[in-house]
């Protein structure tokens, strides 16, 4: 999810994957998803179905227990974190092995309920942010800052318009000012919404 | 020139007059993947039909508003302030329309080699679609 192929390159290139990485610079998955954060996953089966619908990708809400000061999570929320990885990542191998009589696929009808509901607003967001990416990448990043911001009004929960047009570090990651700010405005919501499956600690768990 | 852009198309036209996104009638195909038949506008097995007594909101003889028939089908049209860009997006209804069936929506994109991969390629293997982001 990169506007800068660049950007990604690093990343994927440490990481040296054996499965494709596909770069995304227009968020284009994202709409056509329905997507708000990384990481989030889909589950498609050999069918080309969708066995779960889009979810946070095996992380926790671990932002609430950062400290800006020291600049770290509190160990024990560290090791919760480690936790929920592996019993996400489990749970893939589980379906990668066993399919359809995996336990943690849903069936059609809790697919159906678990698909995020898109409103007209989002829908114009996701319009607006492409039609930034187009502006951006002609050159006019005056006229692409004026249609994101639009994007924010318009589709507040998504992370991934904001972080991807907001302030980078060196480290190119949106962990500013900007991005804490947001963060703090989230009041009781949380950052990574609970996954459904058992063994994932609901952000109310924690 | 005014740029037309969809999720899969980009055409570049002359616009008719200065209100709104009227195209015409020859653009209008390449510009947004529908077409103009006398059942109204049409893509596919579709056709949305013009609301009666408004044909003038919607066609003249050489142009068709292609931002109304935008609005009429509840998907979002959005253009740069200049006017000189605009993007026809899809509707929410589409959207979840196509989540809610189940059937995995395609996409192609590229990795960094440049080979595009698409969504369908993998049918036969089960596919864990998982987002990543430098930021």
């Amino acid at each position: 999810m990169d506007a800068d192929i660049e950007a990604a390159r690093p990343w994927i290139e440490a990481a040296n994957p054996t499965h494709p990485s596909l770069i995304d610079q227009n968020h284009e998955v994202s709409s056509l998803y329905n997507m708000v954060n990384v990481p989030q996953c889909v589950w498609i089966d050999e069918n080309g179905i969708i066995v779960r619908p889009p979810e946070t990708g095996g992380s926790i809400d671990m932002l609430r227990f950062f400290d800006p000061e020291t600049g770290t999570f509190a160990e024990d929320k560290l090791a919760l974190a480690a936790d929920a990885r592996t019993t996400y990542t489990n749970a893939v191998r589980d379906w990668a092995v066993n399919g359809a009589n995996s336990k943690f696929v849903f069936d059609a009808k809790d697919a159906r309920e678990h698909v995020p509901e898109m409103s007209g607003d989002v829908a114009l967001a996701h319009a607006t942010f492409q039609l930034g990416r187009f502006v951006q990448d002609q050159g006019n990043q005056a006229e692409a800052d004026r249609l994101f911001a639009i994007c924010r009004d318009l589709h507040p929960a998504s992370w991934n318009m904001f972080r991807q047009t907001t302030e980078k570090e060196e480290t190119g990651i949106a962990v500013g000012a900007e991005f804490f700010a947001k963060v703090g405005a989230l009041g009781d919501e949380p950052y990574y919404a609970g996954v459904d499956m058992e063994g994932m600690p609901q952000p109310e768990d924690l | 020139m005014t740029t037309i852009l969809t999720e899969n198309s980009r055409a570049d036209v002359t616009t008719v007059g200065n209100d709104g996104l009227w195209l015409k009638r020859d653009d209008v195909a390449a510009a947004t993947g529908w077409v103009l038949k006398p059942e109204g506008f049409c893509k596919g097995d579709i056709c949305v039909p013009i609301p009666a007594g408004r044909e003038n909101e919607f066609v003249t003889d050489d142009a068709v508003n292609v931002g109304a028939f935008w609005a009429l089908m509840d998907k979002p049209a959005v253009s740069t302030e200049a006017g000189d860009a605009w993007f026809l997006g899809e509707g929410a209804a589409d959207r979840n329309a196509a989540l809610t069936s189940l059937e995995a929506p395609n996409f192609t994109l590229k990795g960094l080699d440049g080979v595009e991969h698409s969504l369908v390629d993998f049918r036969g293997k089960r596919v864990l679609l998982a987002t990543w982001a430098s930021w």
